[in-house]
Parts: C-alpha cells; sequence; structure tokens
C-alpha cells in the first residue's frame, strides 16, 4: 500500500521519477520546473537513483543528449517550461521523428515577451503539432499518476513516442496536496524494465540514426508517424485501466464531469478545470444543466470520443489558456474540428483566460456559464471569442 | 520504392554500409576524365579524392567510379601530369 503525502507538484513528479529510476537524465533549470530537477539531482547525488545526470548549458542541448542517450537504448528523462520548451524545439521534432520514447514533465508556463514566469499553456500548446504525445493534469496527483502512465505510453513497442506531461506552473508545481504515493516496487513493476529498440550501443547490430530523407520518402515516413499517432488512444486507455488496478484512481483520454445531460459545457484544462468543476456544481445546484469536458491526451486528441461526449451540449464554451493571436485558442480549434465528425452543431465559443498566470476565479467560471445559459434561451452570441477577467 | 507500412520506425537504417546504394555520381556537373597518355601513376588523384572514386589495381589507377563521383575536381586540380600536359581534365556534363 503507497502513503499519503503533502508535497508540491514538483516533488511529486520528482518522486515518480525517482520510482521509475531512468537510466539517462539531461536538463536545464528554468522557473517553475527548476525545483523538480533540483530534487531529483539530489536522489542522483544521494544514490537513491541510478541515473546517469548530464549536465548542459542549455535546454537545446538537454533534449539533444537525451536524444543521443535514448537512441543508445536508454530510458531518458528531461523537464522543463516556457523558454527553455521554445529553445528545444528544434530537437523536439527530431526526438519524434526518431520515434524516441523520452518522457518529459511540462511545468506550463508563458511565454515571453512581455518576461513572465507563471502559468499558462502557450508553451506546450505550441508544441502541439511536434509530434510529442501530450498528458494534460489538474493536480499534483495526475501530474504524478501521469508521469508513471507516460512511461508505459512511451515505450510501448506499438508506440515508441516521447511524451509530454503537463502541468501548470506555481498552481500546481509549488502547491503542496494530499497526494498518494505508490510503493516504489508498484511503480517499478508498473513500468517494467526498459526495452530497447534499435539501440546505437548493440555493436553485433549496427544501426544509423537520422538519414537524409528527400523528397522521394519523406512523405511515406511522415504518413507513418501520423499511423502511430492513431494507436495511441487505445495504449493510453490499456495503460490506464492497468495503472487503476494497483492505483484505484480511474484515468480516460478525458474527464466528463456532469456531462451526460448537460445542456451547458465548458471545455477546460489543467488546473482550472478544479475551479470550473465548482462553478459547475454551484449552476446543478440552482437547477441548471451544466457540465464540464476536461481534456486529458491533447495529443494526438480523441476527436471521435469528445465530440461523442459532448453531443448532447447544446451550448459550450471552450476556455483557453493559451492564445493563437489573430486565431481562435488551441483547444477551441480541436473542439471545432470534432463537431465536423459527428453532425451535431451546438454553439461555440471560445474565451481566453489565464494568460501569464492571471488567477481563475470561481466567478469568472460563473460569469462564463451565465453567459452561456443567456445564449441558451436567447440564442443571440455575443462574441466567439473573447477575454476574460482583463481590464479595459 | 517503399510504401509507408513498410518503412523502419524513425527512419533508422538498419543495413551497415548502405551508403554504397545510394548512387551518387548525378549530382556531377563536370565530367573529370582520365588521360593515360599524361598519367605517371603517382596516385595523388586517389589520395586526394574526398570519396572512393578512383579506382586502384596493383598499385595503378584505372579508370573512375562515375557512379559515387561527383565531379569536385581536386583530382585534376592536383593531377601533375606530365611534362606540364595533366592527365585529368574537366568536361561538362552533356557536352
Amino acid at each position: 500500500m503507497g502513503k499519503i503525502v503533502a508535497v508540491t507538484g514538483n516533488e511529486a513528479v520528482a518522486n515518480a521519477l525517482r520510482q521509475v529510476n531512468p537510466d539517462v537524465c539531461a536538463a536545464y533549470p528554468i522557473t517553475p520546473q527548476t525545483d523538480m530537477m533540483q530534487r531529483f539531482s539530489s536522489f542522483v547525488a544521494d544514490g537513491k537513483v541510478d541515473t546517469e545526470i548530464i549536465l548542459v548549458e542549455s535546454e537545446h542541448s538537454a533534449l539533444s543528449s537525451c536524444v543521443g542517450a535514448s537512441a543508445a537504448g536508454g530510458r531518458v528523462i528531461t523537464a522543463t517550461s516556457s523558454q527553455g520548451l521554445a529553445l528545444m524545439w528544434e530537437i523536439l521534432f527530431i526526438a519524434a521523428g526518431m520515434r524516441l520514447p523520452i518522457v518529459m514533465p511540462v511545468v506550463n508556463r508563458a511565454l515571453s515577451a512581455p518576461l513572465n514566469i507563471h502559468g499558462d499553456h502557450s508553451d506546450s500548446m505550441g508544441a502541439r503539432d511536434s509530434g510529442w504525445v501530450q498528458l494534460y493534469s489538474e493536480n499534483g496527483q495526475e501530474a504524478y499518476d501521469n508521469t508513471i502512465q507516460a512511461f508505459r505510453i512511451a515505450e510501448h513497442m506499438d508506440i515508441r513516442l516521447p511524451v509530454m506531461v503537463c502541468m501548470d506552473g506555481f498552481i500546481i508545481s509549488h502547491s503542496i496536496e494530499r497526494i498518494e504515493y505508490l510503493d516504489d516496487d508498484q511503480v517499478k513493476s508498473f513500468v517494467g524494465e526498459y526495452r530497447q529498440l534499435y539501440p546505437l550501443l548493440d555493436v553485433e547490430h549496427p544501426v544509423s540514426y537520422g538519414p537524409l530523407i528527400l523528397p522521394d520518402l519523406y512523405m511515406e515516413y511522415k504518413r507513418a508517424q501520423h499511423e502511430v499517432m492513431t494507436k495511441v488512444s487505445k495504449v493510453v486507455l490499456d495503460v490506464a485501466e492497468e495503472f487503476e488496478k494497483i492505483s484505484g484512481r480511474r484515468y480516460g483520454l478525458f474527464e466528463s464531469y456532469r456531462l451526460d445531460d448537460a445542456d451547458i459545457a465548458l471545455v477546460i484544462l489543467n488546473s482550472a478545470a478544479g475551479t470550473a468543476k465548482d462553478a459547475v456544481d454551484e449552476f446543478r445546484n440552482r437547477g441548471i444543466k451544466a457540465g464540464l469536458l476536461k481534456p486529458r491526451l491533447f495529443r494526438p486528441f480523441p476527436y471521435k470520443e469528445v465530440a461523442e461526449a459532448l453531443k448532447n451540449a447544446k451550448v459550450i464554451c471552450v476556455m483557453d489558456r493559451a492564445d493563437s493571436f489573430g486565431g481562435f485558442g488551441p483547444l477551441y480549434m480541436e473542439i471545432a474540428s470534432a463537431f465536423m465528425m459527428n453532425g451535431s452543431r451546438p454553439v461555440l465559443i471560445n474565451k481566453i483566460y489565464g494568460l501569464g498566470g492571471r488567477d481563475f476565479l470561481p466567478e469568472h467560471a460563473e460569469t462564463v456559464l451565465g453567459e452561456l445559459v443567456d445564449i441558451l434561451k436567447t440564442g443571440n452570441v455575443r462574441n466567439y471569442k473573447e477575454y476574460i477577467a482583463v481590464r479595459e | 520504392m517503399k510504401g509507408w507500412k513498410e518503412l523502419t520506425p524513425g527512419a533508422v537504417v538498419t543495413e551497415p554500409g548502405s551508403s554504397e546504394q545510394f548512387k551518387t555520381g548525378s549530382w556531377r556537373a563536370f565530367r573529370p576524365v582520365w588521360l593515360p597518355e599524361n598519367c605517371i601513376q603517382c596516385l595523388f588523384c586517389w589520395m586526394y579524392c574526398p570519396d572512393m572514386a578512383i579506382k586502384v589495381k596493383d598499385g595503378k589507377r584505372e579508370e573512375f567510379d562515375y557512379d559515387f563521383c561527383k565531379g569536385c575536381g581536386i583530382c585534376a586540380m592536383e593531377c601533375p601530369g606530365k611534362k606540364g600536359n595533366k592527365a585529368i581534365i574537366m568536361v561538362e556534363e552533356g557536352k
């Protein structure tokens, strides 16, 4: 049986990484991730793990080292935030294109300029097309649980893709919560022995990574990369089912909260979903059928399943903690695409909230739900994309 | 050519030495031509060739390997020739 602790999100994820005991870690400090890798490097220094830690001069080098170590045949981790993820940009696509199962917690933080160290999803949303699997976490417990499951997803022999585990900077990374840890042995047997695929260090079977592929074959490789993404959802569900057996905690591709008979719904990621659920409860208490959908697996995006879950809602607000300037928020674009697949046409509006760590308060969620009620009654949409909790 | 279902994950090349199958001679704009009557068999061309496009047998050079010669012209530049007459000259492809 595991134990119940009061720890920060960073501490919980660092502990998950200790329990997994990877072969190699290369990371560079960046707020708000710093304290996670600082804790992990203490585990290395204290001999609690067998991990070789590589000191690097940047995140570009950190992920480059991870690519080398992973191609060599090791179980490899790193972690980053914001500008660090931006600096990894080039290598993100290389890690995914080479199908290297690197696991990377991303402590979500806003991007410069202006400089801001607080939580929003601009960093990982910007990396959504890099070919990495992305899991999002509402709280410290989910971040801990997702980190452990990420290894099984990444290393599955049908998948072999890098995985980001996203959690909100400061709100989750630095807040102390009640978290249930699994036993070290449980985690060890859950993730299992690392299985290599084409390791560079197998000198009996020499291989080359990173060949030049010109127009005659490049598109076939990209088509194959998309194909492997279509297999991820099933693996995520299989891994979640096994995880439930050892943890008692249930995970899916997303969480549906009071959604089945909901007329109005919010779609919202990560920590703000917790706040929004309270507002949903408040509206339910008033007899209004409100619900919420919180995506967990963002890449690959489970369009069909999400559209099915939202099919009864008549008015929906997709809330984005990231922006596409001149476009809709990234989550909104996915939900809008999802509805193209099942024929239902709810009213779908987009709110941008919480950029750069701006507080998302229960009254903000209530205001949005109130607007959805008005749209349900009148059919009038004021604006399809708006910013909330912003001063005029 | 292979279809997308037949590819190795991550474009990993599992066959060692397979670059030999990738003929690079088509990159050439100028073709080196060997004139044996001016050749003193110094093998400077063999030594300077950045690829392995000059074949040598029993210590003597033979014809160019045009499958891999990219026409860089280093061999022609280094060739001392005989009495000022080069044993390697560069000729534009297609002429």
